[in-house]
């Protein structure tokens, strides 16, 4: 049985799908409560590291546990009643409401026999409001735009009371007003509730403003970890996403903010001019 | 609460509805019997009353040793092919889906053309030689189906779908090369040919009292998978974030499914457009929610095959149509008009 404790310890993790290790020796500890962006290039291993910690892939080699209880330990169920996961997208064949959507969040909670109680209504009602998307609740699921499905996910996740909640890039498609709200939402989980955030982010500059601590993947390999500050420099975006970069200060938060430079102009002339 | 109470109301409805076909297709025939003297002689044969009989003995047997066996075996059938479909198409998040996908269909066509090619006279204590070769024929396919798709420790969707139609395809050709060369088989193309189409030849009670129980108790177990079958509609890889077991769970939903698929294909042959119809039309009229369109799908499954046999048997009585040629000449039409009605899922 798990505790309220969720802290996330990887030990020498790696991962393989068919083809070649995908993640290689991961040593990554998450404690209760961290705010915590992955970031790195397509095809890092940002997902499949997402997909380790909730449990749905098992590492080749490598311990992984929550709570101090190996993840291989505990049974579907049990993980899913403390990890949530917001996939990047999904889609349903079917007219399934906004609610009949969320309460699916349930689903670890709900017996086969005797069904969904009171308390699973209730709880996804207050799932809906924390999203924000109360309005949205007799809608078809496949009726609403990009940022708005995203945000249903995210209830559908929310409603699954998780204490570790893993989203995978939950901000891509999105337009500005819809990634600010998605990330507050986050955010405030974890000021107010103290939910565990580890959250697979593209936008640096997004991640900078939001996450206390970014974890940086190159080829299935962490490469700095640390403070905003302190792993997203010149150099260090230069290594893993070979693209020139001058990093400022963010006007507002004095967060660091990413200025990508075009390759075409000359780096130096470029900068001495 | 609301979504309890209009449940509630339309399962009520649907039996009620499966009642009132019940009882017409068992007045209707060659001798017609008044539904109120149906309803007096069942409860008569139940114990729970005692009319005075106003009607001829022999009514009563053309309604419990003939028509009654016929319409509980349509209803079973209708009950079993349509839970089946909303089985697959749910676990499957395809719409196209239809209970014959898992080889069934050809494995129990193959079964029954080898029991025609059997001495006559093989019967297994009154359940049928045909009957329990088509189940068995079924059965023994998705054993080799499920193998077949195994991928180390899970079943991926796409090879279970490619297994069903190779075995299918293979099993098929089986079939149709023991009609060519054997001369025995030539002679009851009739025969072969009306369990193709489909058509329901249930004799004894016995063999009701066998599959009854099968189906019933695969529709009860289906009800328990219903919330989960919701879950399985994200896809796989959600219902795995949901806490759900999905590769165990997968096979016991396809096991059922295919199990159903065989007990309706043991007293009818193969039945076509209502395991495939069925959930499409109880989806568009009360959503995709599974516990409300399992028991919903079963029910109108039912009601609609009753009819469907009824049709069958008095059209052009006293020549029998296969009950596959209705379920088609009906079920198409309505399909149509139902997508054409309610554009919610699709665009047609």
């Amino acid at each position: 049985m798990l505790s309220n404790s969720n802290s996330l310890l990887m030990q020498k993790v790696s991962f393989s799908y068919f083809n070649g290790l995908v993640l290689r020796d991961i040593d990554l500890t998450v404690a209760d409560g961290e705010m915590v962006g992955l970031i790195g290039p397509n095809g890092c291993g940002k997902t499949t590291l997402l997909k380790l910690a909730c449990g749905v892939l098992s590492p080749v080699r490598g311990e992984i546990s929550l709570g101090g209880i190996s993840l291989k330990k505990l049974p579907r169920k049990q993980v899913a009643r403390h990890v949530a996961v917001v996939p990047q997208y999904f889609n349903i064949p079917f007219a399934f409401t906004v609610a009949e959507v969320v309460l699916l969040g349930r689903t670890p909670f709900v017996s086969a026999i005797s069904g969904e109680t009171r308390r699973d209504h209730e709880m996804s009602a207050l799932a809906l409001g924390l999203a924000g998307i109360n309005h949205l609740k007799n809608r078809y699921f496949n009726d609403l735009s990009g940022g708005e499905r995203q945000k249903v996910i995210l209830a559908m996740a929310l409603a699954q009371e998780p204490r570790l909640l893993l989203l995978d890039e939950p901000t891509t498609h999105l337009d500005i007003s819809h990634q600010l709200e998605v990330l507050e939402v986050v955010k405030s989980l974890n000021r107010q509730q103290g939910v565990t955030i580890i959250a697979a982010m593209h936008d640096l500059n997004l991640a900078s403003l939001f996450f206390d601590r970014l974890v940086l993947l190159k080829e299935g390999t962490i490469v700095a970890d640390g403070s905003p500050r302190e792993v997203l420099t010149e150099s260090s975006i230069q290594d893993v996403f070979s693209a020139s970069v001058k990093v400022s200060q963010h006007p507002v938060t004095s967060a660091p903010h990413i200025v990508v430079l075009p390759r075409e102009v000359p780096t130096n002339n470029h900068l001495a001019s | 609460m609301k979504r309890r109470n209009r449940a509630a109301v339309v399962l009520v409805s649907l039996a009620l509805a499966l009642i009132g076909g019940v009882l017409l297709a068992c007045a209707l025939g060659a001798v017609s019997i008044p539904p109120l003297d149906i309803i007096k002689m069942t409860l008569n044969k139940i114990h729970f009353s005692d009319f005075q009989a106003t009607w001829q003995p022999a009514s009563e047997t053309i309604i419990f040793q003939i028509r009654l066996i016929r319409v509980v075996a349509a209803a079973l059938v209708g009950a079993a092919l349509a839970t089946a479909g909303v089985l697959f198409q749910g676990l499957l998040r395809n719409p196209m889906a239809d209970p014959y996908i898992t080889g069934t269909s050809a494995g129990a066509a193959l079964g029954a053309t080898i029991a025609m090619m059997l001495p006559l006279g093989l019967a297994f204590s009154g359940l049928g030689v045909i009957p329990v070769a088509a189940f068995c024929g079924a059965l023994v396919t998705i054993l080799l189906v499920y193998n077949l798709a195994r991928v180390g420790s899970k079943t991926p969707i796409v090879s279970m779908l490619l297994a069903g139609f190779v075995v299918s395809s293979m099993l098929s050709a089986i079939m149709s090369l023991l009609i060519m060369t054997d001369s025995e088989l030539q002679l009851k193309l009739h025969s072969i040919f009306s369990f193709l189409a489909g058509s329901i030849s249930v004799q004894y009670w016995s063999q009701i009292a066998v599959i009854a129980p099968l189906v019933i108790g695969g529709i009860i177990i289906s009800l328990f998978f219903s919330f989960h079958l919701n879950a399985f509609s994200l896809g796989e890889e959600q219902a795995a974030y949901l806490g759900i077991n999905v590769e165990r769970e997968k096979l016991l939903i396809l096991a059922l499914g295919s199990l159903l698929t065989a007990c309706a294909v043991s007293l009818s042959g193969l039945v076509g457009f209502v395991g495939l119809v069925m959930p499409h039309a109880v989806r568009l009229a009360l959503g995709p929610d599974h516990r409300l369109l399992i028991p919903a799908s079963a029910l109108a499954g039912a009601t609609f095959l009753v009819i469907a046999d009824t049709l069958a048997r008095t059209l052009i009585a006293p020549t029998e149509l296969p009950v596959g040629i209705i379920t088609a000449l009906i079920g198409a039409p309505f399909f149509i008009y139902l997508l054409r009605r309610t554009r919610r899922e699709y665009a047609f």
